[in-house]
């Protein structure tokens, strides 16, 4: 017998079969509850604000909020990622904001060559994701310490450099403004590589091996090194990830407001990314979390900043409202996974 | 709020001893409990049986507060015991002695028994020399001064003593036990630990408290029991008196089948050598020399802490060998990782299936199919219709109850998730598997199915090494045994020599050899050395 303490664990097999009743449950089912509940918040707020403002709802300003939302957006997609393995990156906002100072530096130096300044973004974000993956798993530094320590010197190191101040001027140049101001389709180019990254990351957990493993390696890391899964391969690779993608983050920030920036518009990315994940159903031990409510997290707090701001709204109580939103998420979680309020959480 | 509910009808019989009144539970659609109605009265040990999933493990926690219970009551001495919190039982002298003990790591034995109500001084201090007193003074009370040293941590006892630490909390406190229930207390001792349980039990029958007994096994159940219960689907399949019944009449009783066909295998060894160890050294083993054929089932005896799971684990990739050799089917191996290992074609059903094997929050098909998704893949894409096929291939071959393979893995019962383990490894189809303890914590019916597909497997094949502290089990499956003990190997039987006596004066050849080597593990009961 058992001993597990979610009371769900100890249950015979008889588990109600779904989708009984057919296509709605079904659907209903695949969707998930968790998203459903997303998909309900967000009708709210959008019904809400677009009632005490007619312009809310209008196709111009939710191309506002798809763009605001762009750039935590993609920190939140490999978030999800790392949180899925077991980890965390608080790092993300400083590499995002190093990245940038970068991207516009290497560009003014090399003549304004855009190709240089966001390839040496990318490989900075790669290395120092490397770099925070090699510390967590060879110094075995618990990743919240390892990042959070990196939260602090990456911002150093992009006040460094930059001097603390923003960097070259890179809106004379055709793709730094394709990137800020684009469209394709109709779409702003900053949506269409929210969406391509997400479309990736998403294929990429739910139809290959790779995704596979990295669930299992969450789920249970004795049990995936038992499976033959290499554990350091995968995690390292997740930061990587990540800081590819901050980079990537850090290059759209440059593009948007037109210069290298090392903190202003990248300081706290890396709670609204963790907030959207964990709003999204990411479990912060891992193994668990998608995409798809990763990313409707992420359009219920575009919608809510957004509005809030559109109704003028102090900025402070944004961040207020944040914060109570991600211990709200993890209160939640908790319940349902049938947690009991005894001594620290696991 | 007053401490009883006055009921208008207290006590119809007044039965002493603890008492399960109609006691009723429901998890959401899952009706775990129904109608349950059981006395176990002081002075006499009361077996609770059962398949998983009976309710069992439901039961003991309603009676200890864990759980309460959606209809019924709990009584004890024909009153009832209002329990909200596991403190509430604690405090009415009801205690439980959990399958897998918690302890805290970085502090003592004497900490740990007392975690609590550890004895104070002015001011909060600890008083240490109180706490010292009144450690030795229970253990000498209750026969463990030998076998647990007191100043040991936590994270340095064995699994027999980490169950002595459950023990001795359970004994001792303000108010004295009325009634003690043993949850599979065995499962996780060696033959030889369990018989200074026993002991205690006996005792604690003695002294008129009321002992309830979960386990699995019909030899501990028929020398302890004075009243066997019976739960199967959530309600009571029946009460009787041990003296009155049989093996085979309980196994009816729970499953409605009979346990004769329990072991049937006939031996398909053949000559080809596919697992050759050679002196094999890692941190825990020493000079392993181990063969397995093709088709030959070899079970690896041993008390606990004999270094079998980890002779397993060092197999299985997950162990750093020091010196030593492995051929798998006359290729020398590099045994530097799991991944190398299951390459080579050696699987593993690790020891403790939850925290080693199973993702628990994910499917049963994707708990299937992790270590084949090699051949399940294009590009790096899952062929999902084939993953599917070989998913429902070996739930359907294994008989794995549920609702379909995309039920989580959590939502199973101990052999059903076992199976699942299993299905991982027949799925990948190794040369060699290992299986440490195939059947702890699984009922007896998914044990039968169990032992028939290991036989299966040996038929077509695959070399087979199992980890058994199950004697009958081990005897009844084996073509071969290998006895291990501190890390070493101490003796080789065949179907024919072997006997529960043989493997277990192997298993205990040091301690009963004359002392030739300073003795510091002479207390047999419970190694309290190798804190390493």
């Amino acid at each position: 017998m058992t001993t597990t303490t979610a009371p769900s664990a100890q249950l015979p097999e008889a588990e109600p079969a779904a989708g009984r009743r057919g296509g709605v449950r079904a659907l209903l089912a695949a969707v998930g509850g968790q998203n459903l509940s997303l998909i309900g918040a967000l009708a709210v707020v959008l019904v809400l604000f677009g009632s005490l403002n007619e312009n809310f709802l209008s196709w111009d300003n939710i191309q506002v909020i798809a763009e605001a939302a762009t750039i935590s957006g993609l920190l939140a997609v490999v978030q999800t990622v790392v949180i899925i393995c077991g980890g965390l990156d608080i790092s993300v906002g400083s590499q995002a904001g190093l990245a940038s100072v970068v991207s516009a530096m290497v560009f003014t130096s090399t003549g304004a060559n855009p190709y240089l300044g966001i390839g040496a973004a990318v490989a900075i974000g790669a290395g120092i994701g490397l770099f925070n993956g090699a510390i967590i798993i060879y110094g075995r530094v618990n990743p919240t310490i390892a990042t959070l320590a990196g939260l602090a010197a990456y911002k150093g190191v992009a006040q460094l450099v930059s001097g603390g101040r923003a960097q070259g001027y890179v809106l004379n140049d055709p793709v730094f403004i394709f990137l800020s101001r684009g469209k394709i389709a109709g779409l702003p180019t900053m949506v269409w590589l929210l969406v391509l990254t997400a479309v990736a990351v998403h294929l990429l957990l739910t139809y290959t091996d790779i995704g596979r493993n990295i669930y299992a390696i969450g789920g249970n890391d004795a049990a995936a090194r038992l499976a033959g899964i290499n554990l350091n391969k995968y995690l390292v690779s997740a930061y990587a990830l990540s800081g590819m993608v901050a980079a990537l983050a850090g290059i759209l920030l440059t593009a948007r407001t037109g210069s290298g920036q090392p903190v202003s518009g990248s300081e706290g990315l890396e709670l609204q990314s963790i907030t959207a994940a964990a709003l999204g159903g990411c479990a912060l031990k891992g193994g668990k979390g998608t995409i798809g409510g990763t990313l409707l997290a992420v359009a219920l707090l575009g919608a809510l900043q957004n509005g809030l701001t559109v109704q003028g709204i102090n900025a402070f109580w944004q961040n207020v409202a944040q914060g109570a939103l991600l211990v709200a998420a993890v209160v939640i979680q908790q319940r349902r996974n049938g947690e009991r309020a005894v001594g620290l959480p696991a | 709020m007053p401490a009883s509910e006055s009921s208008p009808r207290t006590s119809p019989g007044a039965s002493p001893g603890l008492t399960a009144e109609g006691v009723s539970k429901r998890f959401g659609t899952v009706q775990a409990l129904e109608d349950v109605t059981i006395s176990f009265p002081p002075g006499q040990v009361t077996a609770l049986m059962g398949e998983n999933g009976a309710g069992k493990s439901t039961l003991l926690r309603v009676l200890t507060g864990d759980h309460r219970p959606t209809e019924g009551r709990v009584l004890l001495d024909g009153k009832p015991v209002d329990l909200h919190y596991p403190q509430d039982a604690r405090r009415a002298g009801i205690r439980i002695i959990p399958q897998e003990p918690e302890i805290i790591p970085h502090v003592s034995v004497a900490e740990n028994v007392y975690a609590g109500s550890l004895p104070r001084a002015a001011g909060r201090r600890l008083d240490r020399a109180e706490l010292r007193r009144r450690i030795n003074a229970d253990l000498e009370r209750l026969g463990f001064a030998k076998v647990l040293d007191p100043n040991l941590l936590g994270s340095q006892l064995t699994a027999a003593q980490r169950q002595l630490v459950e023990i001795l909390r359970a004994l001792t406190g303000e108010v004295p036990p009325r009634a003690i229930a043993f949850d599979e207390p065995t499962s996780s001792l060696s033959e030889f630990e369990v018989e200074a349980l026993f002991a205690l039990i006996g005792r604690l029958r003695d002294e008129g408290i009321a002992v309830v007994y979960v386990s699995h096994r019909m030899k501990e159940i028929f020398r302890l029991a004075d009243r066997i219960a019976v739960l199967r689907d959530g309600r009571v399949a029946g009460v009787v008196e041990a003296a009155a019944t049989d093996e085979s009449a309980l196994v009816r009783l729970m499953v409605g089948r009979d346990l004769s066909t329990l072991f049937v295998r006939q031996q398909v060894a053949t000559d080809r050598v596919v697992l050759d160890v050679k002196n094999l050294t890692t941190d825990d083993v020493r000079d392993i020399n181990l063969q397995v054929r093709a088709g030959e089932v070899v079970a690896l005896a041993g008390l606990i802490g004999a270094g079998r799971s980890e002779f397993a684990l060092a197999l299985a990739g997950d162990a750093q060998v020091r010196s030593g050799s492995v051929e798998l089917g006359g290729k020398a191996l590099r045994l530097k990782n799991p991944r190398a290992a299951i390459t080579a074609g050696i699987g593993l059903a690790p020891e403790e299936r939850k925290a080693q094997a199973l993702f628990l929050h994910r499917t049963i098909r994707d708990n299937t199919s992790l270590v084949s998704l090699g051949r399940l893949r294009r590009w790096r894409f899952v062929k999902h219709q084939q993953e599917r096929a070989l998913a429902q291939q070996f739930a359907d071959r294994l008989r794995v109850r549920a609702p379909s393979i995309e039920a989580e893995v959590r939502t199973l019962s101990g052999g059903n998730q076992q199976k699942v383990v299993l299905a991982r490894w027949l799925a990948r189809k190794p040369d060699l598997l290992i299986l440490d303890e195939p059947t702890r914590g699984v009922d007896i019916g998914a044990k039968a199915e169990i032992y028939q597909i290991i036989a299966d497997l040996a038929r077509e094949g695959t070399a087979v090494l199992i980890i058994s502290s199950e004697l009958p089990e081990v005897l009844g499956l084996a073509d071969r045994i290998v006895v291990m003990q501190n890390g070493r190997t101490t003796g080789e039987l065949t179907r024919a020599e072997a006997s529960e006596e043989a493997i277990l004066a192997l298993a205990m050849a040091d301690d009963l050899a004359p002392a030739d080597a300073p003795d510091d593990r002479a207390t047999a009961h419970a190694p309290t050395g190798d804190p390493r």
